[in-house]
């Protein structure tokens, strides 16, 4: 029997097995960059069959790269059972296993990454690296149906204003320093807030934020496309110190400078590349505030406005697995022992062949 | 109002007749996705700021448009009529010499607002007007501001390549290297180097740099 796998056309296939091949199968994707270990599994005409995850919580402070990975590798195998059962498929029914390369934070992703590589070494399959905001701009795509989207993606490690330009998702503009998500974070773990479950840090001073009612101003920093959270971070932390202004109006007032500063380089890119709509994803997407603020931007801008849902939005196994998919449409795989993780992996290095412009 | 050349995300751009002149209004509009307090004062600090930076640009010896007058008000700059054409949208079309000789131009200038601490704060080729007297006329001073930092400059070049690397990729290299020699001809080798150090240190404080 021909395994599913690329090599063997020239062993064999006939042309109408290899177009048959790319039209039909599965896709395992393993997400692993930072605080998610995440399982998806989507079939090639772009169904998500399943999506899990299990998400490392830490005691105290942020996320310690070591301990996360721990949690990586404690769950791995549980969560891939997980998957196939849930999917309702055997592994030997996967055509294909996907995984983040990167960028993230190194142990996690090596987590990920060897999970992957074993699954492909032992059913013999092609193993694809991805590219984990590519993934997030694809996945955002396919469940809004945005077609050319300039895209936000805010979370707690990366700030990125993107859209497609000649081959690549180029950057227009990111963060200089620290991302909104981390600066979100840091912030409310200053203020001695604690996440509950299925309740981030973001979501608590989000809460906050619509009690407060005066508005104090922090420095707002934009630079051309790009911008800066550090300077807010600082002059917000010494805001709660100093003691003179509630929680609440210190929220409010630092979400309106944050989230202004990302409405207007988005908008500055949305002038700038004329494209007919607005994407916003990852964890920070799930602001609606942050939503609102877009929302009424792209309407000036007579552009349509798109948000991923929650479980699409944060890290996810099913964003891996679809991306997966449309790199190994293209032809783009990477042997196992070249599956090396890339833990500053650009967005804009990566060629993305099946965007037509 | 007169006629609406550029909606930018910024402001709105109308070329109008005033008192027999070709004349800009640049009115910046009220952003309804801020609220009233922060947009308000982001405005007024834009409006008023922007042809003081242009003035201080035109006394470096950097073409820039002429003010007729500022209505803080309606947040509208009243201004020259910049005749040419956008550097964005011949860069693409030049032989190598005219865009090498563009670039080194273009660099000189850039020396001359760095000289005098005025970084321009949004470097982009869209921002840049080539005359038909073969002047570069430089415009939007919206995001510029007076620093005497290394670091401010290596911040407002460091845009510059991301500009050329995001819509002249072909020749964004060749181009920021020419930017280079003219900036060098200006600030002199040692200031030069220590900016495009800075520079680098710049894009390795960035997030996702493949070497560190």
């Amino acid at each position: 029997m021909f395994s599913r796998n690329v090599l063997t056309f020239k062993s064999g296939l006939t042309y109408f097995d290899f177009m048959q091949e790319f039209q039909e199968g599965y896709c395992l994707g393993i997400e692993s960059t930072a605080d998610d270990f995440g399982v998806g599994i989507a079939s090639f005409d772009g169904e998500i069959l399943t999506n899990i995850n299990d998400v490392y919580v830490p005691e105290k402070g942020g996320i310690h790269p070591r301990e996360a990975s721990r949690h990586h590798a404690m769950v791995a195998d549980k969560v891939i059972a997980e998957a196939f059962r849930k999917a309702g498929i055997k592994p030997k029914e996967i055509s294909v296993i996907a995984f983040s390369q990167g960028p993230g934070l190194g142990p996690c992703l090596r987590v990920g990454a060897t999970a992957a590589r074993a699954l492909a070494s032992y059913l013999n399959k092609p193993l694809v690296g991805v590219n984990h905001c590519l993934a997030h701009i694809e996945i955002g795509k396919m469940v809004s149906g945005a077609k050319d989207p300039v895209t936000l993606y805010v979370s707690g490690g990366n700030t990125i204003v993107a859209a497609f330009e000649a081959k690549r998702y180029r950057v227009f503009g990111e963060t200089l320093d620290i991302a909104v998500g981390n600066c979100l974070d840091v912030f409310a773990r200053e203020a001695g807030l604690r996440p509950e479950v299925n309740k981030p840090l973001g979501a608590i001073v989000e809460e906050l934020a619509y009690r407060g009612k005066t508005f104090i101003p922090l420095p707002y920093t934009v630079k051309g496309m790009d911008l800066s959270f550090s300077g807010l971070l600082t002059a917000a932390v010494n805001l709660l110190r100093e003691g003179r202004y509630s929680l609440e109006d210190i929220c409010f007032s630092f979400q309106e400078i944050a989230f202004s500063m990302l409405t207007e380089i988005t908008e500055r890119a949305l002038a700038h590349t004329e494209k007919p709509e607005v994407l916003l994803t990852g964890g920070v997407a799930a602001n609606k505030r942050l939503q609102s603020m877009l929302k009424t931007m792209a309407e000036e801008h007579d552009a349509r406005f798109c948000v991923v849902p929650k479980e699409y939005a944060t890290d996810n196994g099913a964003m891996i697995a679809w991306t997966g998919i449309l790199c190994y449409k293209c032809g783009i795989t990477i042997p196992v022992e070249k599956s090396f993780v890339k833990l500053k992996w650009r967005l804009d290095e990566v060629e993305v062949p099946w965007v037509k412009p | 109002m007169g006629v609406l050349i550029k909606k930018g995300a910024e402001a709105s751009i109308y070329l109008e007749d005033w008192y027999g002149r070709k004349v800009i209004f640049k009115r910046r509009h009220p952003k309804r996705y801020r609220i009233p307090e922060l947009d308000r004062t982001l405005q007024t600090q834009r409006t008023k700021h922007e042809p003081q930076m242009i003035h201080k640009a035109k006394k470096a010896g950097v073409p820039t448009p002429i003010i007729f007058m500022i209505d803080l008000k309606e947040a509208t700059i009243i201004m020259e009529f910049v005749e040419g054409k956008q550097i964005k949208q011949i860069l693409n079309n030049l032989t190598r010499e005219e865009r090498i000789s563009l670039c080194r131009q273009i660099g000189k200038l850039v020396g001359k607002l760095h000289k005098n601490n005025i970084i321009h704060g949004d470097l982009t080729t869209s921002n840049m007007i080539l005359t038909p007297y073969g002047n570069i006329v430089f415009i939007d001073f919206g995001l510029s501001e007076l620093s005497m930092e290394l670091e401010a400059k290596g911040v407002d070049l460091h845009l510059m390549k991301r500009a050329l690397a995001s819509t002249h990729y072909k020749y964004a290299n060749e181009c920021f290297n020419a930017i280079i020699d003219g900036y060098r001809k200006i600030m002199g080798d040692k200031t030069t180097k220590d900016v495009l150090n800075k520079i680098r240190e710049i894009e390795k404080r960035g997030r996702y740099i493949a070497e560190r």
